[in-house]
């Protein structure tokens, strides 16, 4: 339940990262979490708040360099978020970091599952209200800037939503992996779309559908859920292929 | 100043961390005018534009008469063919109206074989246009959506940058025509940068020339003589001032 539910929240908001070039973001970000991760291990609390609390303060830092330069953040983006991948393995103690770098499926609660449905409808809901805006702004900057839509203020939303999913997926995929649930739904949406509705529309289902076909294979063979999750999105991404748009 | 003018700027300052990108601009625009803006690259062209719009902080006055509306189509507008988003998606983003939308797109020409017969143009426009991915418009065919985007709010003035980049040669000449088909029909005042002296002589009755500061400023055909010539795009360019049909 929680699985697909964070499958669903991953395929929309992927929808849009890939769209904005990024993919590699996405990805490095959920290792940010990990320090996150292991401090609220070494303190005791939800681990979710720890690994939330580190993605926002990554994301801040995206949001500032896309706002003050025209760069792709890549180069610093790798720099950084090796270093925080690293700072994780050394924090992280030594039983948990398996779990937090491949996630374990059986330690979610209720609480978990609460904490993931209301924000999961969050943020397709917000999600919802600011996709047109950020789609003028993926296409120009200018264009959208000239119809005085807020687009700096609707990237830092945005962002906001992808580190909610993110941290949120921690426990399904584990840090090494999540990145992968919200970019490969999206891409798989992309070869089979020619609107924006039909790709946020197919991308979400892909990501429901990996989340429970990975989940039901996990259970199926007696292992985390994790690759198998991850798995289901690449073998739906190949399938994609064949159907692509000229 | 002129009485009836719906743009004026004054001593208009533009820098970026300390370097001017323009220099004491003063310039009027009137209702139903068409001013082109000329100047080498880096002539600070595009930055005007955007200024203009509020885009930019500045220093001395730019002032619109009110309740205008402003459309604007920016310069070099390359959509990935792989963008999952329609024709039909990108100008509902402007206005949700299809009716709308449909009228526009006649205007701007696209699909105008069909015009005739309302069924069958629906039907062609649909299939080869609005339903299609944005990025598989071909050059020309993007450039007059982005036109009927701009058009939509039924703007006062359109700003355009660089109308043509892009497009073939033969291509340009159309697009041209079709703005001053809209000028004429929509009592439309617009501001074009270009880098086409020809098309200066052609379609706008008024010039400003910029290289970061102020070079000239009138009528084409009376303040784009050789000297200003020379003083905008440096020596060898005052030999393209006659030459109506060359190449560029």
């Amino acid at each position: 339940m929680t699985g697909s539910l964070i499958g669903l929240g991953a395929g929309y908001v992927g929808s849009f990262m890939v769209l904005r070039r990024m993919s590699l973001v996405g990805d490095a970000l959920s290792h940010v979490a990990l320090p996150g991760i292991a401090i609220s291990l070494l303190i005791n609390i939800n681990p979710f708040f720890g690994a939330f609390i580190a993605l926002f303060l990554a994301i801040l830092g995206i949001w500032f360099l896309e706002k003050r330069t025209e760069l792709p953040s890549e180069t610093l983006v790798g720099i950084f978020f090796t270093l925080s991948l690293a700072l994780g393995l050394l924090l992280t103690p030594e039983p948990e970091l398996m779990e937090a770098l491949f996630g374990n499926i059986s330690k979610i609660t209720t609480l978990d599952l609460i904490i993931t449905a209301g924000l999961v409808s969050v943020t397709i809901i917000v999600l919802r209200r600011i996709s047109e805006g950020l789609m003028l702004g993926i296409i120009s900057k200018e264009l959208a800037q000239a119809i005085k839509i807020p687009i700096h203020k609707i990237n830092f939303i945005f962002l906001i939503l992808v580190a909610f999913i993110v941290a949120l997926g921690l426990k399904v995929a584990g840090t090494l992996l999540m990145g992968s649930l919200v970019i490969m739904p999206a891409a798989a949406a992309r070869n089979t779309s020619l609107s924006l509705s039909q790709y946020s529309r197919w991308s979400t289902l892909f990501g429901v559908l990996s989340a429970i076909g990975g989940i039901l294979a996990a259970r199926y063979f007696g292992i985390e859920p994790g690759p198998t999750i991850v798995l289901t999105a690449g073998v739906i991404f190949v399938l994609t292929l064949f159907f692509k748009h000229k | 100043m002129d009485s009836n003018a719906i743009l004026t700027v004054k001593n208009l300052n533009v820098s970026f961390d300390g370097d001017h990108i323009l220099r004491d601009l003063d310039f009027s625009v009137s209702k139903g005018d068409v001013l082109a803006i000329v100047g080498p690259n880096g002539a600070g062209k595009s930055v005007l534009f955007r200024t203009l719009l509020g885009l930019i902080p500045y220093s001395g006055e730019i002032e619109w008469i009110k309740d205008l509306k402003i459309s604007y189509v920016p310069q070099k507008f390359s959509i990935d063919r792989e963008l999952p988003l329609s024709t039909e998606e990108f100008l509902k983003f402007k206005k949700k109206s299809m009716a709308d939308i449909v009228n526009v797109l006649k205007s701007v020409g696209i699909g105008s074989e069909h015009k005739n017969d309302s069924d069958h143009y629906m039907k062609h426009v649909k299939q080869h246009v609005l339903n299609q991915r944005l990025g598989w418009l071909s050059g020309g065919q993007l450039q007059r959506v982005l036109i009927a985007w701009a058009l939509l709010d039924d703007p006062d003035v359109l700003l355009f940058d660089e109308p043509t980049a892009g497009i073939d040669v033969g291509g340009e000449e159309t697009i041209y025509n079709l703005l001053k088909k809209l000028h004429g029909e929509r009592n439309l005042t617009m501001l074009l940068i270009s880098h086409d002296l020809n098309i200066v002589y052609k379609y706008a009755n008024n010039v400003l020339c910029i290289n970061k500061e102020m070079i000239c400023y009138g009528v084409p055909a009376t303040v784009l003589d050789p000297t200003s010539l020379a003083k905008l795009y440096g020596g060898e360019a005052g030999f393209y001032q006659h030459d109506h049909h060359g190449s560029r």
